[in-house]
């Protein structure tokens, strides 16, 4: 196995793969962390914020829908990385795997 | 008499308690006093039928449980959906059921607060965690840490870590389950706790992680149900408009239209910040939740279990801020559910779910939410247990104390031996911390797993440089610092000792005991010159590979 190993690492391909991946990771974990954080922090500093009611007179306050938006981000979130992981990434990882068997058969 | 109407206060408070030591700040609104029900004959009913058909299936999934896979691990062969129901029914335990609807039904919207912390954690889990876990792991996490790292050391840490959460975890939710459980059945404290310990004895001992898994899905199935019958009843009683829920809710609340907006429950942004930390990669350190993630066959099926996981967790959520809500409106003027004397609702906020599901579904129905109730904790506490098990027999006994040259059924019959002992240690502390405030140690389960399990966890799979010996001594730090800042904040040194000022001002320390294990995580592996040093980093490399690519990651057994 470890010849394999060393045979992908060695392998560009696997590290353009690795490298678009872990793009892709971090932008959603980024996007993720500035939206909950923005969220806490607006209810530490500015609460008045989420106080203010959409409509004027209404009883709905900009609060409510921030925080059904957060839920929902993070379930749609999840889905766009299962999506790409499971179809686009997964398709490189077994051209890698196949390269470098194929290679070490020669 | 006295005695009783002590208890339901601390009850009352509890609930929110278990969840997070900030909700003490929501937990002075209303409370009652409260006779002991009389024996409720109904939910019994449905309790055994749930707890009959659990045990039907502990005996088929015991017939199936031959090697250690299967029973850590239920074979690997658990599909992405029944996982993502199963970590579902593990993370929606009856704190979060009627600890936020009752959160809700106390202060509206910051109810919203803890519920978002709650799920925040799974996006990360799935971008950062996940599929690298399932192709370094074999059945605990410390499997994918000790890939390159000296399994002695890291084994031993990762193992404490793992049984100071889940011993922590158990005495709340047991104690926890003993109070609901008197207060919705009419059973003595002692009698439900070990009733609870038994049962979840008897799921893990037999069916292992299968019957666990099972007993997870089902109950995952029935409180989602539960719960989006109470949420529609709401909703066609306000002509399934939220504004006529909302400006009936603030019409009948004390607070009027303050339950629209955050009210202080997060106030100072360090406290903000430390609780959304621990909130967040807490959940990502939790062991019997990293555990769920090798029962899938590869890393294609961990990641959608985690996409299923979010969603019904998300929806879960709405559905307790819509409960939350509806309680407000249908229950604050009905006599039905109202303490005489204080005017507050019968046994406290807690029990606005509970309430709410008579109101609107009559007696079968709140005896079906009782049911749903105890097996929501029966579920939680075998997932403790089972990882609590493993941790003793896989990662202290098998390869710790044996060096991994052990017999596939002495192992099974260590982890078997080891669960029973930690469920009657668990019956035990259970029994003796009845009177106690457990509130503070479920946020203290969550400060430990994010300081120790997940920081170690998180560098052997990104830091290249990271050594033993850093992860072993910086752990240890993060460990011993979140255990300490507990220890002399205002929930424990001010709250539960009575002296007048904490050492340490915040109540949530998981900024600080982060900080601590990453930084000197980094530091102590920087300065390591060691030759094992030199090859742990070299080793870096293959574990990469297998990390980002499956090959060679355990599978699925095929029998």
């Amino acid at each position: 196995m470890q010849h394999l190993y060393r045979r992908i690492y060695a392998d560009p391909e696997f590290h353009e793969l690795e490298q678009k991946r872990g793009r892709f990771s971090w932008l959603l974990t980024s996007i993720l962390l500035l939206t909950y954080f923005t969220f806490i922090l607006i209810i530490a500093f500015a609460p008045e914020i989420f106080a203010t009611p959409i409509i004027e007179g209404r009883i709905i306050t900009w609060g409510i829908p921030a925080g059904l938006f957060v839920i929902i981000l993070s379930f749609v979130l999840t889905g766009v990385y299962v999506i790409r992981a499971n179809n686009e990434f997964d398709h490189l990882i077994k051209d890698v795997i196949a390269h470098a068997r194929k290679h070490a058969d020669e | 008499m006295l005695m009783n109407s002590l208890r339901y206060r601390l009850l009352s408070g509890l609930f929110l308690l278990m969840f997070y030591p900030s909700f003490l700040l929501a937990a002075d609104a209303i409370q009652g006093d409260v006779t002991r029900q009389s024996v409720n004959v109904t939910a019994i009913t449905m309790f055994l039928i749930f707890v009959s058909a659990t045990l039907g299936i502990t005996y088929w999934a015991a017939r199936r449980t031959k090697s250690t896979k299967d029973f850590y691990a239920a074979g690997a062969k658990i599909t992405g959906l029944q996982n993502g129901l199963a970590i579902a029914g593990d993370y929606m335990s009856a704190a979060s059921f009627l600890g936020i609807s009752g959160l809700v039904f106390a202060s509206g919207f910051d109810g919203l607060i803890y519920s978002i912390g709650f799920l925040v954690g799974w996006p990360i889990i799935l971008f950062l965690l996940a599929e690298r876990l399932r192709n370094l792991g074999k059945y605990t996490f410390a499997d994918a840490v000790s890939y390159r790292l000296r399994p002695l050391p890291i084994r031993s840490l990762s193992a404490c870590g793992t049984l100071t959460v889940v011993v922590l975890y158990l005495i709340a939710q047991l104690v926890g389950a003993g109070k609901l459980i008197q207060l919705l059945f009419g059973l003595e404290y002692n009698f439900a706790v070990v009733i609870v310990g038994i049962l979840m004895i008897l799921y893990v001992t037999f069916g292992g992680m299968l019957a666990t898994t099972w007993v997870q899905i089902i109950k995952a199935i029935l409180l989602l149900l539960g719960a989006s019958f109470i949420a529609i009843a709401v909703m066609y009683q306000m002509n399934f408009s939220l504004e006529t829920l909302f400006a009936s809710a603030v019409e009948v609340h004390d607070k009027g239209l303050n339950i629209m907006s955050p009210g202080g429950l997060v106030s100072d942004p360090v406290s903000a910040i430390s609780l959304g930390l621990a909130l967040m990669f807490g959940t990502a350190g939790l062991p019997h939740i990293l555990m769920r993630f090798f029962t899938v066959p590869d890393a294609r099926e961990a990641r959608k279990s985690v996409f299923y996981a979010t969603g019904f967790i998300g929806y879960f959520y709405i559905l307790t801020f819509i409960i939350g809500f509806g309680a407000i409106v249908l229950l604050a003027n009905n006599p039905e559910f109202l303490d005489p004397e204080t005017g507050g609702i019968l046994g406290g906020n807690n029990m606005a779910a509970i309430h709410l599901s008579k109101a609107v579904g009559g007696e079968v129905f709140l005896g079906f939410i009782s049911a749903v109730a105890f097996a929501t904790i029966l579920a939680v506490v075998s997932g403790l247990t089972l990882s609590g098990a493993s941790a003793i027999s896989h990662d202290l006994y098998a390869s710790v104390l044996r060096h991994g040259e052990v017999l596939e059924g002495e192992e099974i019959r260590v982890s078997r031996i080891a669960t029973i002992v930690l469920g009657v240690v668990a019956i035990f502390l259970g029994i003796i911390f009845e009177q106690q405030n457990v509130a503070y140690m479920v946020g203290l389960a969550f400060a430990i797993a994010a300081s120790v399990n997940f920081p170690i966890l998180f560098l052997s799979m990104y830091w290249r440089n990271l050594t033993t010996r850093g992860a072993f001594f910086g752990g240890s730090i993060g460990l011993i610092t979140a255990v300490l800042c507990m220890i002399f904040g205002p929930t424990i040194w001010v709250d539960i000792i009575g002296n007048t000022e904490p050492l340490f001002p915040y109540k949530h320390p998981a900024l600080f005991s982060m900080s601590a294990a990453f930084i000197s995580i980094f530091l102590i592996s920087k300065y390591d010159k060691s030759a094992s040093a030199r090859e742990e980093v070299i080793a870096f490399e293959d574990q990469y590979v297998r990390s980002q690519t499956g090959l060679g990651a355990e599978g699925a057994t095929s029998h």
